[in-house]
């Protein structure tokens, strides 16, 4: 059963040699293994992100049935090509025929206890905001997470006009265009939903007014 | 500006690393008996806290990008090897501190906290100063709740408690109240 | 002997379960477990993670414990429980994808779970490779244990429900501070206070029994 007799301190002392060839065989294992299943798990995962995010833009631009990265450079709306800042990015919402229908926008900012991150579609003609989801967040449950739980308070964001702004009001008071009944009890993390657009709105509405609107490529550019 | 000073009160207050992310759990009940000890531990992990920071970014930005899959491994690595560092440095300035640390020196390496700072770094994309402050305000808020935990446990010890209940039981219902006080703090954000 | 042999691989696997618990009587590796032990179904997944990392490295680092110099041997260990939980987390990941979202960044802090590293060391670079994978089961059972019940009673506290599943009536208010941090940590302080108890009850059985005040 004893295979190598035991290394101790009575005998020779290991060499440094062969304590960082020790190490160094481990580490080399070590990496064979983790890029072997990084390898093998890598078209899974990314086919995964891939759908989630399709299903988000999807949601929040009702209507589209393509869709592809853009960002913005010298007053035109170009597609992204991969090492963006993830704040320039914003994804083109395209109907059947390749025209544009509108805009999915990521925003993030500070939440009532954590940063939260959401989607929410915008059409440029009709200065409307149309749909939002909640990517991330760790508002209270019960209470905060109603933002996403509460089919109410997203419905919000179904037919939202932006100007002058986006308000939020008591529950109930909605009366204009451009506001939000906020939850009841959760009153920082509606204000902190809408903050998130209305800041998302700055950046990008300026660029989508000034910018010549991208069509959709004809092979596979979204989805 | 305003963006920094959010990262600094969230990961000190609202966020704490120890009572909203229970980590750094295996020093917060072994070492938060005495105030003296729990302090030093705390500047200590501050310390290693500010330079896995500063490493993690630097892997980050322009190592890890070709080798995401190899992240935790070099984050692990930069950890032993920065603690490792540091040991070797207190035992020669300050042989008083060594000893009064003791063994939970190289525990700072299996401290989740810090492997935990690295990790949520990156997961949030903060850039080197955001990094930073990321790590003062975790560092800070951990020293915080260790020496809060050691007073606490201080006036306790001169409290009758039942025999039952003594021990890890009662530091951890003692946690879960500090918890609770800390969830306060976390409509702060507006006032920021 | 082989009966006695059988015995004695069934009582090392047990006392991972009960009487040296890892989360109960060692209070090892609660690090990031409170974080995810907000529900029965994450509790679970982040138990069967650990469960899959510390078999896995028991297992390697027995087999190769001739092989690790005593200067590096920390390091040594260190680098193969990291490899089994990178391993682990592109796993989750590409199969159960939403619960590894639920998880985040939870997996890869099971590397700093004190408890792996601490059986590496006391146990398996000590012992046969059978020995030691049947320690690590027993550990990583007894582990799984008290993480279901942490999860199941936060859960059923906190949201009325197990496993998804609503328990109680529409009327049900949650106390909801039970899936909050303050919860995890008031009901590891219970549970724990619960298991003290039963254990002292057992020790102090044991001792009118053996004093024979007890026929």
């Amino acid at each position: 059963m004893s295979g190598k007799p035991e290394l101790s301190l009575k005998g020779s002392e290991p060499s440094s040699t062969r304590l960082v060839a020790t190490l160094g065989f481990a580490g080399l294992l070590s990496g064979l293994i983790i890029v072997s299943v990084f390898e093998a798990t890598l078209p899974t995962i990314t086919a995964y992100k891939a759908k989630v995010l399709k299903e988000a833009v999807f949601t929040v631009l009702p209507g589209v049935s393509g869709m592809q990265r853009l960002t913005y450079r010298d007053g035109h709306m170009i597609p992204a090509v991969g090492d963006e800042e993830e704040e320039d990015v914003v994804f083109g919402g395209y109907d059947a025929d390749g025209e544009l229908i509108g805009y999915a926008v990521p925003s993030a900012g500070p939440g009532f206890q954590d940063t939260i991150r959401l989607l929410y579609g915008y059409l440029p003609q009709e200065r409307k905001v149309v749909g939002m989801e909640i990517l991330q967040s760790r508002e209270t449950p019960g209470l905060g997470d109603k933002i996403y739980k509460d089919a109410a308070f997203v419905a919000n964001f179904s037919a939202l006009s932006i100007d002058p702004e986006i308000v939020t009001v008591k529950k109930g008071a909605r009366s204009a265009l451009n506001e939000v009944d906020a939850i009841t009890g959760a009153t920082i993390s509606s204000k902190a939903v809408v903050q998130i657009i209305n800041r998302g709105n700055q950046r990008w509405v300026p660029r989508f007014s000034g910018a010549e609107t991208p069509s959709k490529p004809t092979p596979s550019g979204g989805g | 500006m305003n963006e920094l000073v959010w990262i600094f009160i969230s990961a000190l207050l609202i966020n704490n690393f120890v009572l909203a992310y229970f980590l750094g759990l295996c020093p917060f009940l072994g070492v938060s008996g005495r105030l003296e000890t729990a302090f030093r531990l705390g500047l200590a992990t501050i310390f290693v806290m500010l330079i896995t920071a500063l490493c993690a970014w630097f892997l980050n930005t322009y190592i890890l990008i070709h080798a995401p899959y190899l992240r935790l491994i070099s984050f692990i690595v930069v950890i032993a090897s920065t603690v490792q560092f540091i040991e070797m440095v207190i035992k020669k300035t300050s042989p008083a501190l060594f000893k009064a640390l003791g063994i939970f020196l190289p525990l700072i390496t299996t401290n989740c906290a810090i492997l935990g700072l690295a990790i949520f770094a990156t997961n949030k994309g903060y850039g080197f100063v955001e990094g930073m402050v990321y790590a003062l305000g975790a560092g800070l808020g951990f020293t915080l709740a260790l020496v809060l935990m050691a007073g606490l446990r201080e006036e306790a010890e001169l409290c009758n408690v039942p025999r039952l209940i003594r021990g890890t039981a009662m530091n951890l219902i003692i946690a879960g109240i500090l918890s609770m006080a800390f969830m306060g703090f976390a409509g702060l954000f507006s006032a920021v | 002997m082989v009966k006695k042999k059988q015995e004695d691989a069934y009582q090392e696997f047990i006392k991972g379960l009960w009487r040296d618990n890892p989360v109960f009587v060692q209070v090892l590796g609660m690090c990031p477990m409170l974080a995810v032990t907000n529900s029965a179904v994450n509790a679970l997944a982040m138990g069967g993670a650990t469960f899959f990392v510390l078999v896995a490295s028991s297992f390697l680092v027995s087999s190769l414990k001739s092989w690790i110099p005593k200067q590096v041997r920390i390091s040594t260990y260190i680098i193969i429980i990291a490899t089994f939980v990178t391993v682990t987390d592109f796993t989750l990941e590409a199969l159960v994808p939403v619960i590894h979202k639920e998880l985040g960044a939870f997996i890869p802090l099971i590397v700093a779970n004190c408890m792996i590293l601490g059986r590496q060391e006391a146990f398996a670079s000590r012992n046969t490779v059978k020995m030691a994978v049947i320690d690590a089961l027993g550990m990583a059972s007894g582990f799984l244990f008290a993480l279901f019940a942490l999860g199941s009673v936060r859960e059923i506290l906190g949201e009325g429900a197990l496993f998804g599943v609503p328990l109680f009536g529409a009327d049900f208010e949650p106390w909801v501070i039970m899936i909050l941090p303050p919860g995890g940590f008031l009901t590891l302080g219970l549970l724990l206070l619960f298991f003290n108890w039963v254990k002292e009850r057992k020790d102090r059985l044991a001792e009118r029994l053996a004093e024979g005040e007890l026929s």
